[in-house]
């Protein structure tokens, strides 16, 4: 092991900013970070080994003790609820003889749930070691049973196992006509580059990652800053429930994004760039040192970019299971090989991001919109779209329809339009923009996909009329306490107060001042809580609240107050003490009025 | 100094560089907090100092003040917040301030007195939380920590060494030892650390010195913590 770590620590050239791709490495050798490794790591990267189990304990993908050889995750997102989930998680769990949560006896195999994979239009899906199972079926498990009890190593697995498909049904503006190699820089290069931020500027292009800060501004911010030592950031953290456009995009479309980074290297004058993919698109991770690798050969890379005198290179940098992470801020502390924790602001990361140098973070399609807008021109951008909300949206379209898939639409777009498109019959309601977005029932299906309406990062689920909506809430509420970072009380002690209170009036705990007590909790933790995950994470139940007030009135019980826990149960252990049984020893939840 | 931002229609000067908690401190108006330490870089964690500046909710132990800043501080909305928050704190943890020997000189407790909090409101946790009385002069009970990271800072930016620090995520989230063992006995803790006398709360203790003031003579019973507090941060402020 200590020849192991010892290589692992050169290879990534002794830098503490290195340890999330460090710890991944001794999690995929040792299935788990064993004790002497941290001691190792801790002395020769100069760190306190307190750092170490911090990052350990903080991301989903890394163990203090042994997860099987095998490790098996299983999507819990909605969507994978809705293909299917809980059937297959049973099958495996019976197949494979290990609960879920467990590892089995002979250390061979483990399965526990993960938050969204990102493959929700071919789910139920799951992880093994890290890589993308998707479409699973019973005679998938079968097959994944034999291999695992065969102990056969992971590149000797049948490669179907690992097929994700790009689903692309509706190509738009951009997804239509992909740039040609370098055309975006050479573009910029004829036109000048201040000319082609002017045109950036003109394109109105905003931030696809949901919150639409005009991307032209970030990027002149970021240049007049006196730090000439800049960064670009490619945020390929896709997390939000429901999402996965960064996924085809990165399969699809990655030259064009990467040349987006170029780009905006070149107008803010980087040198330096990384893409932070997160954990679950590990399949895709060889693929793009690939493309880099190619890129620098056309010379699109490295020193003298197209005979110029700029110099710039992209490092990939792979998450390790944290929804945060997808907080610009929180994403910066991670590239430091750091626990995601969200930065106090200010300073903005224009100001002072990557290791305290002026950063520009942006989206997957972010990106790849500024390298065509280099081609073509601001107007020819500005010229779809509405008034505040300017060229397409790339939208992942999941649950209830006949076609899920990648569809892009110009902003403006109703909901009603993109239902048609991709053949949803029957529709309860929508969830725009993930769990952090907005619920909305079958009577707002004229409303837009804008910013200045209905705005979404990409992700969009469908539920029809047999869905319940409770189901989907909870699922939700669960989701945020587990991705919760812990940093700011309102959002580390209220999102889990939230899980409970929801799971109380779901199971018919519930009285009469418990929804009243339910949305207090929510404004809570919305107005106070320290970034957007807590801001956001009582969205689901409150606006489905405010929709279908009914549906929680209609779980509450008659009576003034309800415990919230079981009696009768918590009396098990005083029987057990006490040698009784009877009737005396027993105690009724409520008084029966 | 004629820069000035007002809080609750009081006008305060600043000088560049000053947070909004830094400057109300200065002129004696007292902004609820728990994770924040004049001494120390601000952590804006636990989020009571959460001001209204210009109709945005920001917190005052980070946020820089600027020419102009309308603040609301003590207004009756951020109050209740302000309480809510503080029964969280309560309730994540194990805090039976009757049996423990830091009531009296306890934030916890007197920022709930405070804020007029009467009950827990919301249902307890329970969690199960160890205890670390391995180090002869120094005792660590989890049960009692609040995360504000204050020993951790006071470890790293005063007594120059890296004792202590949070791990974990979410409501998971602990306080861990920077010892092969993770046990207080083996870091390299001393008694006369600045860290081991900074815990806000009775999660680090020094031992043998417990009810040495008796109940009735502590910090917060004769004084509430507004006072208290301006008295000793001001004092600070001007060292």
């Amino acid at each position: 092991m200590t020849a192991f770590i010892q290589h692992l620590i050169e290879q990534n050239r002794y830098q503490s900013t290195h340890l999330l791709a460090i710890l991944r490495a001794v999690q995929a050798q040792y299935f788990y970070i064993p004790h002497e490794a941290i001691e190792q790591i801790a002395q020769q990267l100069d760190i306190p080994r307190t750092q170490i189990i911090g990052v350990i304990e903080f991301y989903s993908f890394l163990h203090l003790s042994p997860r099987g050889q095998y490790d098996l995750l299983i999507s819990d997102s909605i969507t994978d609820h809705l293909l299917g989930k809980h059937e297959i998680t049973a099958y495996l769990e019976q197949q494979l003889h290990v609960k879920l949560g467990e590892v089995r006896a002979d250390g061979v195999v483990s399965l526990a749930n993960t938050s969204c994979t990102g493959l929700c239009d071919q789910g139920p899906a799951g992880l093994v070691n890290g890589y993308a199972l998707p479409h699973l079926d019973k005679a998938k498990v079968d097959q994944i049973t034999a291999l695992i009890n065969l102990q056969i190593p992971l590149d000797a697995w049948p490669q179907d196992l690992f097929y994700v498909e790009d689903n692309l049904i509706k190509a738009g503006l951009l997804l239509s006509a992909p740039i040609a190699l370098g055309e975006a820089l050479q573009a910029a290069f004829n036109r000048g580059l201040p000319e082609t931020l002017s045109e950036l500027d003109s394109s109105g292009l905003r931030g696809r990652g949901g919150a639409g800060f005009k991307t032209a501004t970030k990027w002149k911010f970021c240049a007049e800053e006196a730090n000439a030592d800049r960064i670009v950031v490619c945020n390929a953290d896709e997390g939000e429930p429901g999402t996965f456009k960064d996924r085809v995009l990165l399969n699809t479309y990655a030259h064009q994004v990467f040349e987006g980074m170029t780009l905006c290297a070149a107008l803010i004058g980087a040198k330096q760039g990384f893409l932070y993919l997160r954990g679950e698109y590990c399949h895709l991770h060889e693929k793009l040192i690939a493309i880099l690798a190619e890129r620098r050969q056309a010379g699109l890379l490295g020193t003298q970019i197209l005979g110029a005198d700029f110099t710039f290179d992209i490092e990939i940098c792979l998450g390790a299971g944290a929804y945060i992470c997808g907080e610009e801020s929180a994403l910066i502390e991670s590239l430091e090989g750091k626990m995601g924790i969200p930065r106090n602001r200010p300073p903005y990361p224009v100001t002072q991001g990557y290791l305290g140098k002026p950063t520009v973070v942006n989206n997957v399609e972010t990106f790849m919109a500024a390298a065509r807008i280099a081609v073509n021109g601001g107007a020819w951008f500005a010229n779809i779209g509405t008034d505040t909300s300017k060229g397409s949206k790339i939208l992942s379209i999941c649950g209830d329809c006949t076609q899920p898939g990648i569809y892009e639409v110009p902003f403006g777009t109703s909901i009603q339009s993109i239902l048609d498109d991709c053949g949803a019959t029957d529709v309860l309601g929508v969830q725009i923009g993930g769990p952090s977005g907005t619920f909305i029932s079958n009577n707002e299906f004229d409303r837009l996909i804008a910013f200045e309406d209905l705005a979404t990062g990409g992700s969009f689920i469908i539920f029809n009329q047999h869905r319940n909506i409770l189901d989907i809430v909870n699922n939700f509420t669960h989701f945020f306490a587990h991705e919760s970072c812990g940093f700011c009380t309102p959002c580390r002690v209220g999102t889990s107060l939230l899980k409970n209170q929801l799971d109380k009036i779901i199971n018919g705990h519930g009285s009469a001042g418990d929804v009243v007590a339910l949305e207090e909790l929510c404004q809570v933790i919305k107005k106070q809580s320290h970034c957007g995950l807590g801001q956001t994470a009582a969205n689901p139940i409150l606006t489905t609240l405010e929709r279908y007030p009914e549906l929680y009135q209609a779980q509450l019980k008659k009576i003034s107050y309800e415990p919230g826990f079981d009696l009768d149960a918590a009396l098990e252990t005083a029987r057990r003490l006490a040698n009784r049984d009877d009737a005396g020893a027993h105690l009724a939840q409520i008084e029966e009025s | 100094m004629n820069k000035t931002i007002t809080i609750d229609g009081q006008v305060v000067p600043f000088k560049d560089g000053q947070t909004i908690m830094e400057a109300a401190t200065e002129a004696g108006v007292y902004i609820p907090h728990l994770c924040h330490h004049p001494e120390f870089t601000p952590h804006g964690s636990c989020k009571l100092c959460t001001v209204n500046v210009n109709g945005r909710t920001c917190s005052a132990c980070t946020f820089p003040a600027m020419e102009g800043q309308q603040i609301l501080n003590d207004a009756k909305e951020l109050n209740e917040d302000r309480k809510k928050i503080t029964q969280m704190l309560f309730v994540e943890g194990n805090h039976f301030c009757p049996s423990c020997e830091k009531t009296g000189n306890c934030q916890l407790q007197a920022v709930a007195y405070h804020l007029n909090m009467l009950d827990d409101h919301f249902p307890l946790f329970y969690p199960h939380r160890e205890l670390d009385a391995s180090h002869a002069e120094v005792l660590i009970d989890h049960n009692r920590c609040i995360f504000c990271t204050l020993c951790v800072r006071a470890s790293q930016e005063k007594d120059g060494k890296e004792v202590f620090a949070i791990s974990g995520r979410g409501i998971n989230k602990h306080l861990i030892v920077n010892a092969e063992s993770g046990l207080l006995k083996d870091s390299n803790l001393e008694v006369t650390d600045q860290a081991a006398h900074i815990c806000p709360t009775g999660a680090i203790l020094i031992k043998h010195t417990a009810y040495q003031v008796p109940i009735g003579e502590r910090l917060y019973d004769h004084n509430q913590i507004d006072q208290v507090s301006l008295n000793r941060e001001k004092l600070q402020d001007e060292q």
